[in-house]
C-alpha cells in the first residue's frame, strides 16, 4: 500500500523537522542573572564589565558568566533554590559598589531571567515561550485612561478660537460657552449665525457646525469635534500615555516588562518580578510639564558647567545628551498652554519637523516674545515630578523627585504666535520622539488603576511545576491507554499525539505567545481531545474488517470515511475555541489561542502524519492481518 | 482488544419519552439551583479585593471575624488557607454601601486604603499579622467580564448553529443547539452545588464542555446522515438507534482519553485548574449523556427523514421538459 503521494511526506518531514527546532529551545530553562543598562549619558562597555567583576570578586561573589548584549550588561548567576535571594544581593552588591565610585545614576538595575537558549537558534528565531506572571511571579495593572480632561481642554481652546475669529471678523457676538451638547455660540441675528458658522468652518475644519435652537433674540451654534477627530485625539492620549509609562516604567529597572493598549482606553502593564506595588504605583504615577524659555546667548555653557557660575536671571541645564545650555529664568509658556503637537515635514523643505499648537494666552505671550527675538534661540524644559516614598528613622517621608532636562534648543526664525513650527530636526523619527515628548508634558491623561495582581515567586514557581507535571501525566495515561487499546496503530497515534504537543509548543514559541496557566489547562485538553481523531479512524478500520474488507481496503475505507467526521466536529470545535478567543479577555484569550492552535495541529497530525506512518509500516507487504 | 461488543444493538430511541423528560426536569432543576442558590462568583467577576494575610502565632477564624467587624468591615470574608496561620480575606464593594475606601457613588474601589484599612483592624489586637500580595479588580471590570463572557457563549452557540445549518440540516442544527444548552445548563448547576468559586478558568470549563459536547454530537450525527443516505429503507428511529450504538465505542473512548487528561488537572493542576478540571469531567459525562440520550431523541421529535438529507441533484431541465 502506497497510495501516500511523495510530497506529503516531504511536507510531514518539513514540518516535524521546524517542529523540532522551534520548540527546542523550550527545554533550556532560563537561568537567573542581573542586568545593568545605562541611563542618559552613561555607556555599557568592557570599562564596565571589568568594574562589575570587581565588586563581585571583592564579595566572592561566583557568577556564570558576564556579558554584553544588546547594550546591556548581563550577570549570569547559577541556578540555585535560593536564586532569587541570591539575585537580590547580587543587584545590591552591584548598586552599592556604582554608588560608591559616584556612578549610581547613571545605571539602571533589574533582576531578570536570562535565556540560556544556544545563539544558533536563537539565530533561526528559535527562542523559547516567554512565561506569564502567574507562572513567574510579578504584579499586573490594569488602567483606564481618562481623556474627559483632554477633551475638556481640547474644548477651551477652541472656544478661544472662536471668540478670537469672531472678533477678528467684526461679527458680534453675545457669548461663546460650553453646554451640554457642545460648545455654544450666540448671536444676535440669523445673518450673523450664517456669517459666524461660515468663518468657524474655515478657521476650525475639525469642528461640525450646526444651527442651535432661537430662544427669543438668540441665534445659537453648536460645534462639536468631528468623530474622526475624537478617535484621534483619544488614540493619540493612549498612545502618549503608553509611550510615557513605558519611560518610566524603564528608569523602574524590570526586565521585559509589557506594556500594552486593552480595547479603547486601557493599558496592561505587566511587571514581572516585582512585588512592591505601591513603590511601582507612585513611580508610573509621575507627572510630567513643558516650560518655553529664552536660551541665555550670553553666557558660555561649557565654561558654566565648569565654574557652576550664571548671571542671577539664569539657570543651567542639561540638555538629554548631557550638553550644558544656560537658559533664562522667565517662562515664556508652559505645557498647560500648549493645545497640541505633531510631527511632519516641513511643508516647504519636506525635512522633519513639529508643528505646534499653544492656547490663545500663550500664543499671546509667544508673539510677544518672537517679535524681540528673532534670531535667537529658545528651549524646551521637559519636567519630570516623581513622588517618592523613604523610610527615614522609621518615619515614612513623602517627597518629590524632580528630573528636568531641555529636550530641544532651536532658533527663532521669524515673529508667531500660537501656531508654529520646530525645525532642524534630525529625522522623522527625532521629530517624532519630540512630539511625543511635548504632548506628554502637557496633555498625559490621569490612569486610573482599576484592576490590580500580584502574584509571589513561590506561588509562580508553584504553578509551573504543577502544569508541567499534569501535562506530562495527562500525556502518559492517554499514550498508555491508547497503545493499550489499539496496539501498532494505537502506538502510532501515540507518536502522533507527541508530535502535535511538539508542534503546538513549536508554534505558540514561533509567535511568543505568552504561555500562562490557563494556557497549560489548553494544551492538556488539546492531548486529550487529539487522540478523538485517531479512535474515529480506529473504529471505523476495525468496521470496516468486521464487514469483510481486505486489511488494506480496510484502512483506506477508515481513513476516507471518518475524514468527513474529523473535519466537521473539529471545525465546529474551532468556531467554539475562536469564540472565545474573540470575546474573552486576559486569561481567556491564552487559553483560547492554545486551545485553537491545538486544534489545528491536532487535524495535521493525527491524519496526515499517522497516514504517513502507516504507509511506511504496511508498504510493500502484504498484510494478512491488521493490528488495531 | 475489544471492550465493547460490536454488535450492541440497544434501542434508544424506545425510551426517549422517558429519557427527554428526564433531561428536561434535570434542566429545570439546574436553572432553579443556579438561581436559588446562586453560583459563587469569584473576584474575577465581582470586583474587590482580595488580601492573604499571615500570623506569626496561630488564630482563630472567628478572631479574625470580629477583628475585621470591629474594623467596620462586617460583610468581609474570611477563609483559611489551610491553617491556622493564613486566611484570604476578601471584601466585595456592594451598589451604594459606603465601606470606608469604597466609593460607591462613583464606583470606585482603592485598593490601598482597603488594604490599609485591613492592616490596621487585624494588627490591632495581633501586631504580629503580615499582608501578602493581593488582588484587587474594579467593579466596572468584574462586571465587563460577565458581559464578554455571555457574549463569548452565545457567539459560540450561534456559529456552531449555523455550521450545522449549512452542513447538515436545520433540524440538526435546533437539536445541537438545545443540548449545547442542556449541557452548559446541567453542569453550572453541579458546579454550583459544589459551591466553588466561579471565575474566569471555569467559564473557560464551561465553554469547552460546550465544544467537547458538540464534538460528542456531530459524530453521531455525521453516522445519520451517512446511514440515511446509504440504507434504502430508511426508518429513522432505527438509523438513529444504529447510529448511536455504532459509534458508542468511539464515544466512551474519547471521553476516557479526555477524562484521563483533564482529569490530571483537578487532582494536580493546583488552585486555579482544579475547577477546571472539574468542570470539564463532569461535562464530558454529561456531553455523553445528552449526545444519546436528548440531542437524538429531540432529532427524531423533529422529524429527521432520509429526503431531507440526500446531496442535492441538479433536476435535469431536459426531463421536466417531457411530459
Amino acid at each position: 500500500m502506497n497510495d501516500f503521494p511523495r510530497w506529503k511526506y516531504a511536507l510531514v518531514v518539513f514540518a516535524l523537522t521546524v517542529g523540532f527546532l522551534y520548540s527546542l529551545p523550550n527545554v533550556f530553562r532560563p537561568q537567573p542573572a542581573v542586568q545593568i543598562s545605562a541611563n542618559r549619558g552613561s555607556e555599557v562597555d568592557e570599562a564596565l564589565k571589568t568594574t562589575v567583576k570587581g565588586y563581585l570578586d571583592a564579595a566572592e561573589v561566583t557568577s556564570d558568566r558576564i556579558e554584553i548584549a544588546n547594550d546591556r550588561l548581563l550577570v549570569r548567576l547559577p541556578k540555585s533554590d535560593d536564586q532569587g535571594d541570591v539575585m537580590n544581593r547580587v543587584a545590591d552588591i552591584i548598586k552599592t559598589g556604582l554608588a560608591n565610585d559616584n556612578r549610581g545614576d547613571g545605571y539602571v538595575i533589574a533582576l531578570n531571567l536570562a535565556s540560556t537558549v544556544p545563539g544558533w537558534l536563537r539565530a533561526i528565531g528559535a527562542n523559547s515561550m516567554p512565561l506569564g506572571l502567574d507562572l513567574q511571579g510579578g504584579v499586573h495593572f490594569l488602567m483606564q485612561v481618562d481623556d474627559k480632561e483632554v477633551f475638556e481642554k481640547q474644548q477651551q481652546r477652541y472656544i478661544e478660537d472662536i471668540r478670537a475669529v469672531l472678533r477678528n471678523k467684526d461679527i458680534r457676538y453675545q457669548s461663546v460657552g460650553r453646554g451640554p451638547q457642545g460648545i455654544i455660540v450666540q448671536l444676535r441675528s440669523s445673518a450673523d449665525r450664517e456669517a459666524a458658522a461660515g468663518v468657524i468652518t474655515v478657521s476650525a475644519p475639525e469642528l461640525n457646525v450646526e444651527n442651535g435652537t432661537v430662544v427669543g433674540e438668540a441665534y445659537t451654534l453648536v460645534a462639536n469635534l468631528k468623530p474622526e477627530e475624537i478617535t484621534r485625539i483619544s488614540q493619540n492620549t493612549i498612545k502618549q500615555n503608553v509611550s510615557t509609562l513605558r519611560n518610566r516604567i524603564n528608569a523602574l529597572g524590570v526586565s521585559e516588562p509589557i506594556i500594552v493598549q486593552q480595547g479603547l482606553n486601557r493599558i496592561v502593564v505587566e511587571l514581572a518580578g516585582v512585588q512592591d506595588t505601591a513603590d511601582a504605583k507612585t513611580k508610573l504615577g509621575a507627572t510630567a510639564t513643558l516650560e518655553y524659555r529664552a536660551v541665555d546667548e550670553s553666557a558660555n555653557p561649557i565654561e558654566a558647567e565648569r565654574t557652576g557660575q550664571v548671571a542671577p536671571d539664569s539657570r543651567l541645564y542639561k540638555m538629554r545628551d548631557g550638553r550644558p545650555i544656560v537658559l533664562k529664568k522667565k517662562v515664556i509658556a508652559t505645557g498647560d498652554e500648549l493645545v497640541d503637537a505633531s510631527s511632519a515635514p516641513d511643508p516647504q523643505t519636506g525635512s522633519p519637523a513639529v508643528s505646534v499648537v499653544l492656547n490663545e494666552s500663550g500664543g499671546r505671550k509667544m508673539l510677544d516674545f518672537t517679535t524681540q527675538n528673532v534670531g535667537k534661540r529658545m528651549g524646551v524644559v521637559y519636567i519630570e515630578r516623581t513622588p517618592e516614598v523613604k523610610i527615614v528613622n522609621g518615619e515614612e517621608v513623602r517627597s518629590t523627585k524632580v528630573t528636568e532636562e531641555v529636550i530641544n534648543a532651536a532658533t527663532v526664525n521669524g515673529v508667531f504666535g500660537k501656531r508654529f513650527q520646530t525645525t532642524g530636526i534630525g529625522s522623522a523619527k527625532e521629530a517624532s520622539d519630540l512630539a511625543l515628548f511635548l504632548r506628554s508634558g502637557s496633555l498625559a491623561a490621569p490612569v486610573d488603576i482599576v484592576s490590580e495582581r500580584v502574584i509571589g515567586p513561590s506561588q509562580g514557581q508553584d504553578n509551573i511545576q504543577k502544569g508541567v507535571f499534569a501535562t506530562i501525566l495527562a500525556l502518559v495515561l492517554v499514550i498508555v491507554f491508547v497503545a493499550f487499546y489499539y496496539k501498532v496503530f494505537g502506538l502510532i497515534a501515540d507518536l502522533a499525539l507527541i508530535l502535535n504537543l511538539v508542534l503546538l509548543v513549536a508554534i505558540l514559541s514561533m509567535f511568543q505567545a505568552t504561555l500562562t496557566l490557563p494556557g497549560i489547562a489548553g494544551i492538556v485538553l488539546t492531548l486529550g481531545m487529539a487522540i478523538d481523531a485517531n479512535v474515529l479512524i480506529c473504529e471505523r478500520i476495525r468496521e470496516e474488517l468486521r464487514n469483510g474488507s481486505t486489511p488494506l481496503a480496510a484502512i483506506r475505507g477508515g481513513y476516507d470515511k471518518a475524514w468527513a467526521t474529523i473535519f466537521d466536529a473539529n471545525l465546529t470545535h474551532l468556531i467554539a475555541a475562536l469564540g472565545l478567543m474573540t470575546f474573552g479577555s486576559g486569561p481567556l484569550r491564552g487559553f483560547a489561542i492554545t486551545l485553537t492552535i491545538g486544534i489545528l495541529t491536532s487535524m495535521f497530525t493525527s491524519v496526515t502524519i499517522t497516514r504517513a506512518l502507516i504507509s511506511l509500516v504496511y508498504s510493500g507487504r502484504r498484510l494478512k492481518h491488521v493490528s488495531v | 482488544m475489544e471492550l465493547f461488543n460490536p454488535n450492541t444493538n440497544f434501542n434508544f430511541m424506545g425510551w426517549r419519552r422517558v429519557s427527554l423528560t428526564v433531561s428536561c426536569v434535570l434542566m429545570v432543576l439546574a436553572a432553579i439551583t443556579i438561581f436559588v442558590r446562586g453560583l459563587d462568583y469569584g473576584l474575577d467577576f465581582t470586583g474587590g479585593v482580595l488580601v492573604e494575610v499571615t500570623y506569626e502565632k496561630p488564630i482563630d477564624v472567628a478572631d479574625v471575624r470580629s477583628a475585621l467587624t470591629t474594623g467596620g468591615m462586617p460583610k468581609a470574608l474570611v477563609q483559611s488557607l489551610g491553617s491556622t496561620q493564613e486566611y484570604a480575606i476578601r471584601i466585595t464593594p456592594e451598589k451604594g454601601e459606603a465601606t470606608e475606601g469604597v466609593d460607591a457613588s462613583q464606583d470606585k474601589v482603592s485598593h490601598d486604603k482597603v488594604s490599609a484599612n485591613i492592616k490596621a483592624a487585624l494588627s490591632k489586637d495581633r501586631p504580629d499579622v503580615v499582608l501578602k500580595p493581593s488582588v484587587f479588580v474594579g467593579p466596572q471590570v468584574g462586571e465587563e467580564l460577565r458581559t464578554d463572557g455571555l457574549i463569548a457563549v452565545v457567539f459560540v452557540i450561534i456559529g456552531i448553529a449555523v455550521y450545522l445549518w449549512i452542513r447538515f440540516e436545520w433540524r440538526f442544527a435546533v437539536a445541537a443547539v438545545a443540548s449545547e444548552i442542556h449541557d452548559a445548563l446541567i453542569t453550572v448547576g453541579l458546579f454550583a452545588l459544589t459551591g466553588r468559586e466561579f471565575d474566569l478558568t471555569s467559564l473557560a470549563a464551561v465553554l469547552s464542555v460546550v465544544g467537547y459536547s458538540i464534538n460528542d454530537k456531530i459524530v453521531v450525527f455525521d453516522r445519520v446522515r451517512e446511514l440515511f443516505r446509504s440504507s434504502r429503507k430508511a426508518d429513522p428511529e432505527e438509523v438513529l438507534n444504529r447510529s448511536i450504538n455504532s459509534t458508542m465505542s468511539r464515544t466512551i473512548m474519547t471521553g476516557l482519553t479526555t477524562a484521563l487528561a483533564v482529569g490530571t488537572l483537578f487532582f494536580f493542576g493546583g488552585p486555579t485548574l482544579e475547577n477546571f478540571g472539574l468542570i470539564m469531567l463532569m461535562g464530558i459525562f454529561i456531553g455523553i449523556l445528552s449526545s444519546i440520550f436528548f440531542a437524538n431523541p429531540i432529532l427524531l421529535w423533529l422529524g429527521v427523514s432520509k429526503k431531507d438529507l440526500m446531496p442535492v441533484t441538479r433536476d435535469n431541465p431536459e426531463l421536466a421538459r417531457r411530459p
